[in-house]
């Protein structure tokens, strides 16, 4: 009870998630009235994934000051992690029912050899690679999505945060991580399809006589469980001595070295965790979008990630919820030609080809007049301000409220 | 006895020059039919005997007959060479004698096929070889280099001695020497000849030298030898796999092919008999053992052919032994021709060494024109850039407008650079005025405004000059490339680059170090705040510190478009290598950066070289090895020591 009381934001996070869950589903096709298409079920749903991400961005980023710019990598890698149990269960079936229609019963080996031709026949090789050993177990391919993005995120971190890597060095580490990351996936002998990548993922093996309405307001569902819990998780790890700790690091990592924490550690755990809740947001994302490919972790998918999180504002985890959610629902609505021209006279302004300058533009002057973003609107209502100091900075992060945070 | 002489005498009349036997048209009229109805396959003698006859107007006749200009009188059959006339033919008889004109109608004109023709032309080769005219000469050369025959030897030496034109007395040499290695007459000359050529890399000759080596596989029982020039044993399980030793039996039709688990699926499916195959019930067929044993039941019934067993196969492998024989007969041959490929390949294996080298060079030349500019900005004031790649890009466009309004590609070029430096300077200073100034505590949110202003830049661009490349053409004078030998060779374009790269090294040394710019960049470098004590503005110096890297990202640009196409994803192409080379050379020193480009270069043509068949793979463990350098040494590969380190 102290902890809801000691963090207001979560009681009322979790209301407002489970007001719009509830109006979500009495709007649906499959649930509801159907006033809103199984799409945009399926749209709303992504943008629960995308929150889940921002928050793990914004504990590793808002909280820890770690830039990092490759966890969409993690967050895709967990897409692809399901996405090989979805593609060869799918698979298997189809090639079952193919190979019953023959006079002989399959052997193993032969349903063997169907799967992997029709799923590798697109990159021109018929042999199952060994990186899809588990992939016929869901079981073993959902302990995946959490072990390879913690063991990716491990491994680099270690090698990183070891030899005292910080600040923008960092940030162009993970960058790097990343493309390599993609062009290593792009090819076709990675054994997950090249730039095809993994298609299909809409169909969920053993459920082939649900509809797609009720699939996905059953993915929704999850995606929303999933955020309260990732928001709980979170509140409570920044809430109390581990939070100020991290804090203490983002605002200054030498001291707290000084002061006896071992600071690699703590930077290790919140880059690993972060990297498990993106890749579990991953792996509820991609079954609703359907396919997956490298593109999806080209460096400028993460750079997009931190431009979610600065414009809700850092350092506060409704903030990012609220920029993922804010961005890419705008995102998806001018791009997605829905937005009506500007007729300017001379030119008109079509919103798909100008809505990018838009983005970038009010980013840019997010970073520098609203460092607090969308968040700080909520601080107006609340009527929470930054302490007077008489022009004296506040500290080395204006993103925060440092003096609040030190008071806990 | 009479025979004898005959032979002789045809022997005699074969020989080039020692007799003339027959005239031209005694020739042709010998073989009317064969001539009149020329065939690849059946011509070859014919033409033999005229190139041999000695008559001086053979060439005339061959080269006549060969461009359709031989035709059969049809009142008399008479062989004539035609001269057009208005519209009728002067006629000649082979002998050289004038013989009237005659009317289109009366001549059925020759008309010898591509094959037959070659034939012509090989016969004529011999005289041409002589001709006056170095042209043809010169073209008679081009015919033995793309078709050398056996026959072309002797000319071709005879030639030799009159041959005035130097170049082409050298050429003719040295084709002299590879038709020698081809079709010499002992094997001491055509040995001698391969010696002669020592490591020379031609194509020509490795082209002559490799056919030599040709081998086939041959089979022969085991423990047996066969005939020929062997090259080696082929081991089953060592040289050659089990299973293609087996297919060489089956293609030689020595042993039963192997059943494929397709065929048995099939064969068992053709005898399901009551839901029974061979008396195993269909419902067990899952199991692969089950199948065996069906299958052999079958066997056994008589219902399916017998197929190879494992066991079998096993015993027919090891009953033969598999060969490598070379087509040529003679080891003498066989043994230099490898030495001497050997020692070619040693020579070209340094040549390839040194087109690595370059290329490698090449590539970190661009590498560090496209992070100059960003080592200036990081090293100098801690800021990334992240529309550095997006000023390259300008700097592109930049370059393409003027191509646009100015026609002449030198001029354009020579406008484009200082202009494209002018735009993106000014693009730069008008950045760092409104953004990145507020922003010098929180170098993290640089990074992400910039990036915001990365992503607008080329939104724009799309947005102007559509999403399609846009080709920025250079100068005639950089089209082609410098070529050393086979191996090795140059696009001209990379030395400009190189030479670019040079320039600005030089160029930025001397700004740095001779100027007063160069003096206060450094002061403001090592301590603003002293700098500024000092009556150092650090604010303009700052301004002028990213306007200088934003101008040479813009000439970065301008050669980059020539070497790439220009699209808005230029700069975005290069970013992370930029990134890179700056973050493994070390921030600050302009030496550090040339030595990053230098390491980033080679080792991706290093890894594209020991993988030549995938360049995304060589980019992933490039930077799979760079995470790994900075492990080692985190500030690069010079860093800078003491209190400019700034910690």
């Amino acid at each position: 009870m102290t902890f809801v009381k000691k963090n207001p934001s979560v009681l009322w996070f979790l209301v407002i998630l489970a007001v719009f869950t509830l109006a979500v589903t009495l709007m649906s096709p499959g649930t509801g009235t159907g006033v809103i298409s199984t799409s945009f079920v399926k749209t709303l749903g992504k943008t629960l994934c995308l929150a889940m991400v921002a928050l793990a961005m914004d504990l590793v980023w808002g909280y820890t000051g770690i830039l990092s710019l490759g966890h969409m990598a993690f967050f895709a890698v967990g897409g692809y992690m399901i996405g090989m149990w979805l593609m060869y269960a799918r698979t298997e079936e189809i090639v079952f029912a193919a190979l019953a229609k023959s006079p002989i019963p399959p052997t193993p080996a032969e349903l063997h050899d169907g799967i992997a031709s029709q799923i590798f026949g697109v990159v021109g090789s018929s042999k199952m690679p060994a990186i899809w050993a588990f992939a016929g177990s869901l079981p073993a391919q959902l302990a995946l999505v959490v072990l390879v993005p913690a063991a990716l995120a491990l491994a680099f971190g270690w090698l990183a945060f070891r030899s005292r890597v910080a600040g923008v060095y960092l940030s162009i580490l993970t960058q790097a991580m990343t493309l390599a990351l993609a062009l290593w996936l792009f090819q076709n002998d990675s054994g997950l399809r090249g730039n095809n990548g993994l298609s299909g993922l809409q169909n969920i093996p053993g459920l082939n006589h649900v509809p797609q309405e009720w699939l996905s307001i059953w993915f929704f569902w999850a995606s929303a469980a999933a955020l309260a819990l990732a928001y709980v998780l979170l509140a409570w790890v920044v809430s109390g001595k581990f939070g100020s700790v991290i804090r203490a690091i983002r605002d200054d990592e030498q001291r707290v070295r000084f002061l006896g924490y071992p600071v690699e550690g703590y930077k290790l755990f919140v880059f690993a965790l972060t990297a498990v809740i993106a890749g579990i947001g991953g792996a509820l994302y991609y079954p609703q979008a359907g396919i997956i490919n490298p593109a999806e972790l080209a460096p400028i998918a993460s750079i997009y990630l931190a431009v979610w999180v600065a414009i809700g504002g850092r350092g506060r985890l409704y903030g990012a919820v609220m920029g993922a959610v804010f961005v890419s629902l705008l995102s998806s609505w001018f791009t997605g030609g829905r937005a009506p021209d500007v007729p300017l006279g001379f030119a008109t302004i079509h919103w798909v080809d100008w809505w990018q300058v838009l983005l970038g533009l009010a980013f840019v002057l997010v970073t520098l007049f609203a460092p607090q973003g969308l968040g700080g609107l909520v601080d107006l209502i609340t009527g929470r301000r930054a302490p007077p100091r008489h022009g004296a900075p506040l500290g080395p992060d204006t993103g925060s409220l440092q003096e609040r945070e030190a008071e806990e | 006895m009479i025979r004898i002489l005959l032979a002789a005498a045809l022997a005699l009349a074969l020989a080039p020059g020692l007799a003339r036997a027959d005239s031209l048209g005694d020739i042709l009229n010998a073989n009317k039919a064969l001539v009149e109805h020329a065939s690849r396959l059946t011509i070859g003698p014919v033409i033999d005997k005229l190139a041999a006859s000695g008559d001086p107007r053979t060439e005339a006749l061959l080269k006549a007959w060969g461009d359709k200009k031989l035709g059969l009188r049809k009142s008399d059959g008479t062989f004539v060479l035609l001269t057009r006339k208005g519209g009728d033919y002067a006629l000649t008889l082979p002998d050289g004698s004038g013989d009237g004109t005659a009317k289109r109608s009366d001549i059925n004109i020759l008309r010898p096929n591509a094959g037959v023709r070659r034939l012509i032309d090989g016969a004529l080769v011999e005289f041409q070889l002589s001709s006056p005219d170095l042209k043809t000469r010169t073209e008679a050369l081009s015919i033995i280099d793309r078709h050398p025959e056996a026959g072309q030897l002797k000319p071709l030496e005879a030639s030799l001695k009159a041959e005035t034109d130097p170049a082409l007395r050298a050429r003719k040499e040295r084709l002299l020497r590879l038709l020698t290695i081809r079709f010499g007459e002992s094997t001491p000359k055509r040995i001698a000849a391969i010696d002669s050529f020592g490591a020379d890399t031609g194509l020509d000759l490795r082209g002559t030298l490799n056919p030599l080596l040709d081998s086939h596989r041959v089979i022969t029982k085991a423990g047996e030898r066969p005939q020929g020039n062997v090259e080696r044993q082929l081991i089953p399980g060592k040289t050659i796999t089990p299973e293609a030793a087996y297919d060489l039996l089956v293609a030689r039709g020595d042993a039963p092919a192997r059943l494929t688990p397709l065929a048995r699926r099939q064969a068992l499916e053709a005898h399901i008999e009551g839901g029974k195959v061979g008396g195993v019930p269909v419902a067990q067929m899952s199991d692969p053992e089950a199948r065996d044993r069906a299958y052999a039941a079958l066997e056994k019934a008589g219902k399916v052919p017998g197929a190879a067993t494992r066991h079998e196969v096993a015993a027919a492998v090891a009953g033969h032994a598999y060969w490598r024989v070379y087509q040529e007969a003679d080891p003498a041959m066989t043994t230099a021709a490898k030495a001497a490929l050997a020692k070619i390949a040693v020579k070209v294996d340094a040549m390839q060494g040194l087109d690595l080298l370059i290329e490698a060079l090449s590539l970190a030349s661009i590498y560090f024109l496209a992070a100059i500019g960003l080592a200036l900005t990081f090293g100098v004031m801690g800021v990334i850039n992240m529309a550095h790649g997006e000023f390259i890009m300008m700097g592109a466009y930049t370059g393409y407008v003027v191509q646009q309004i100015v026609p002449d590609y030198t001029l354009s070029l020579l406008i484009a650079l200082p202009l494209a430096f002018a735009v993106t300077f000014a693009a730069g200073v008008a950045m760092e005025r409104l953004v990145v100034r507020h922003l010098y505590k929180r170098p993290l949110e640089t990074l992400l405004a910039t990036f915001g202003v990365s992503i607008a830049l080329q939104q724009i661009a799309k947005n102007i000059f559509g999403t399609q490349a846009r080709p920025l053409t250079s100068p005639g004078w950089l089209d082609g490339a410098w070529v050393l030998n086979d191996v090795v060779s140059i696009s001209y374009i990379r030395i400009a680059i190189f030479v670019l790269g040079v320039v600005f090294l030089g160029l930025f040394l001397w700004v740095m170090k001779r100027t007063r710019l160069g003096l206060e960049l450094r002061a403001v470098t090592q301590n603003p705040a002293m700098a500024a004590s000092m009556g150092i503005n650090p604010d303009r110096i700052n301004m002028l510190a990213f306007g200088l890297g934003s101008g040479i990202a813009g000439i970065a640009g301008v050669a980059l478009g020539l070497y790439a196409k220009v699209t808005s994803e230029l700069g975005q192409d290069y970013i992370v290598q930029s990134f890179m080379t700056v973050v493994v050379g070390g921030v600050g020193n302009i030496w550090g950066t040339l030595a990053g480009a230098a390491l980033i270069g080679t080792l991706q043509k290093g890894i594209e070289w020991l993988n030549p068949s995938n360049t995304l793979a060589a980019q992933t463990y490039m930077i799979l090895f760079i995470i790994l350098f900075i492990q080692v040494r985190p500030r690069g590969i010079i860093a800078l020591k003491g209190r400019a380190a700034g910690d």
